[in-house]
């Protein structure tokens, strides 16, 4: 077989194969190592896809040679390569991360299960990510999601409300895929098609309710599942109450693609001749953008517990991808599709320098974080570094997102805007401070509920973490990596859409 | 002994339930049928078997460790299938590569009664698992059934 011709389909057979196979190993290391080598495989993958991309444009494979739009087609371009790098390099960190977090966090015995939902989890975003059919984009989805689901009531051995927070996911979750598959219903009732590109064809010139109602119903679902304000209610106890090494995957991951299926949608199935295009970008996206940015932000702040409040975090930082988009302009999708990579970094260096406290500590609230820097001063100065990312300080990449977005915002005129995501990081500052400042001053205070912590986290957890701290600051210098890739799958983007590049 | 007619009566269909499965799943490349539908009706003769003689007897018949190596099996056999086409060198899935050469398609047919027969394991499989943990009285599924 020909490695070349087949590599569309490696990163997705590779680890839902591997997946199975891990319930079959033995408890103990063996599962671990089993599926890091798949996440490494597949990363390998990833990045021969997107060497592949980048130098010869969009691939296109069909499955079992059925040939689109009749059969389910993988297509691959800029755009979708680029998250498909996002997401198995961070699976190929967190990982090997996971090992000594989970022992202490899962039942010893659920290895093997916990292992291999990660897998299928990592299968479903990048499923979901890769493929041009939209039915298939809901199977991924639906894959990927309920390994999500089992995978946060795994929290449940250390507190109980992991359960619940996972049940509450569920519902919401479903409802959103519900939306989505209706949505999608309603496209293919108007259509008769499912593959995106033919989708985008048949489409011209068929403004009518069904496919404004497809439309709203996409967008809605798509909504639930990307946590947009005010629809992120399931988010901050899922991430809270979640196992830490699945919180930093996901917090990474997960709704990142999410974002990725907004604009693939947006841009690539529906297109600007739309006017209910222009309306949901004016009135929806940036109006609720915009809110998320400043009532998530402003709730992060009055968190005791260091996992919620990155959870809040999370949701406002959404508000930002959302705000790029809305623009409907190169320049806004490049600053959506750079912070969705950046974001996705800082993130997971954050929730992985709590889940080193966790393991050291026994607690996420901030009084267990009081005095860390002499304790634990490797980690705590990962986490500081990694929260002036998020906050947006030059040289790394949190400052990178922020100029492309003031960049975006100044020039599709939205001049308070700009005003307002500067106002925005400032309460970032507030809340990353706040635990910053416990760390560095504060002295422990022993109130029973958590241990001082004695030594620094393991090797194992450090080097991982350290890894995504220095891509921080690595493509925060070195801007050309991500901001080229992302103008250029931005405006491949935008002229599918029809709009002015 | 307790139920005489039941237990007489399950064990006179358990049989046929079965048969009637694997009808339906090597019918199912060119009727009504197929791999999921097959599962579950296999699936349905031991949760008869389970009601009528209780969990513990299924269990001895078909453990929960011989599940979860059915359930590996059954997507194995699947995504195997695909793997092997790639390996002859045609895309994933793509069943004609496994009898190339053929006037009338003769690798579809193979192939989907292979790919048939790894979702009736699998959803047979998994259909006896979801019901072994709801009926299982314990307050805790037990760990070391996994």
């Amino acid at each position: 077989m020909s490695i070349v011709a087949q590599l569309p389909v490696l990163p997705i057979v590779m680890p839902i194969m591997a997946a199975p196979i891990t319930l079959l190993l033995p408890r103990g290391r063996a599962p671990h190592l089993w599926a890091c080598l798949f996440t490494w495989l597949t990363f390998a993958a990833c990045i021969a896809l997107f060497r592949e991309v980048a130098a010869t444009g969009p691939i296109s494979y069909a499955l079992g040679d059925w040939a689109p739009p009749i059969g389910i087609e993988y297509r691959i371009d800029l755009a979708n390569a680029l998250v498909l790098l996002l997401v198995s390099g961070i699976a190929s960190v967190v990982f090997p991360f996971a090992y000594r977090s989970v022992q202490l966090e899962v039942d010893q015995r659920q290895t093997p299960l916990f292992y291999g939902a990660l897998l299928i989890c990592m299968t479903g975003l990048l499923g979901v990510t890769i493929t041009g059919d939209a039915f298939n984009v809901f199977v991924f989805l639906e894959i990927s999601s309920l390994s999500t689901y089992a995978l946060i009531a795994m929290g449940a051995r250390r507190d109980r409300r992991a359960l619940t927070a996972a049940f509450n996911y569920l519902v919401m979750g479903t409802i959103g895929a519900t939306f989505f598959v209706i949505g999608i219903g309603l496209l293919y009732q108007s259509t008769g098609t499912l593959n995106m590109a033919d989708l985008a064809q048949q489409l011209i010139g068929q403004d009518n309710r069904m496919v404004q109602a497809g439309f709203a119903f996409i967008l809605v679902g798509m909504g639930l599942k990307l946590a947009m304000f005010p629809m992120h209610l399931w988010l901050p106890n899922a991430y809270t109450y979640a196992p830490s090494a699945v919180t930093a995957f996901l917090a990474a991951t997960a709704t990142k693609v999410a974002v990725y299926v907004i604009i693939r949608f947006f841009f690539s199935v529906f297109n600007f001749d739309f006017a209910f295009i222009g309306a949901a970008f004016t009135y929806v996206l940036l109006p609720l953008g915009l809110a998320g940015m400043f009532v998530a932000s402003f709730v992060a702040v009055f968190q005791e517990d260091v996992k919620r409040m990155l959870a809040y975090s999370s949701v406002a930082q959404i508000g930002y991808m959302l705000l790029g988009l809305s623009f409907a302009t190169v320049e806004g999708l490049t600053a959506s599709l750079v912070h969705i990579f950046n974001h996705a970094l800082m993130k997971a260096a954050l929730f992985m320098a709590v889940a080193c406290v966790v393991l050291r500590s026994g607690s996420h609230s901030i009084h267990a974080f009081a005095g860390l820097s002499k304790r634990m001063p490797v980690t705590t100065w990962a986490f500081i570094i990694s929260g002036l990312s998020l906050i947006g300080v030059p040289l790394t990449v949190g400052f990178i997102s922020k100029w492309y977005l003031l960049n975006a915002a100044f020039a599709a005129g939205h001049w308070y805007a700009g005003f307002l995501i500067v106002a925005s990081s400032l309460i970032a500052l507030a809340y990353i401070g706040r635990v910053a400042e416990v760390m560095l001053l504060k002295e422990p205070a022993d109130d029973g509920k958590f241990v001082l912590p004695k030594e620094e986290a393991p090797l194992s957890m450090l080097v991982p973490m350290w890894i995504l701290v220095a891509a921080n600051i690595y493509f925060g210098v070195r801007t050309d990596l991500t901001g080229d890739i992302a103008t250029r799958a931005a405006e491949a983007l935008m002229m599918m859409a029809g709009g002015a590049p | 002994m307790d139920h005489l007619i039941l237990r007489v009566t399950s064990k006179l269909l358990f049989a046929p339930i079965i048969l009637f499965a694997l009808y339906v799943q090597f019918h199912g490349d060119y009727g009504p049928g197929g791999g999921f539908q097959a599962g579950v009706i296999f699936a349905v003769a031991f949760i008869l078997h389970a009601f009528c003689f209780g969990l513990e007897e299924t269990r001895k018949v078909l453990p929960q460790k011989a599940l979860t190596i059915a359930m590996v099996i059954g997507f194995l056999l699947y995504s195997g299938t695909g793997l092997v086409t790639m390996l002859l060198g045609a895309n994933f899935l793509d069943y004609d590569a496994l009898v190339p050469n053929s006037t009338h398609h003769a690798g579809q047919h193979y192939g989907i009664i292979i790919v048939e027969l790894g979702v009736g394991t699998a959803v047979a499989a998994t259909m006896l698992t979801i019901f072994y943990h709801f009926t299982g009285r314990e307050p805790d599924i037990d760990q070391e059934d996994w």
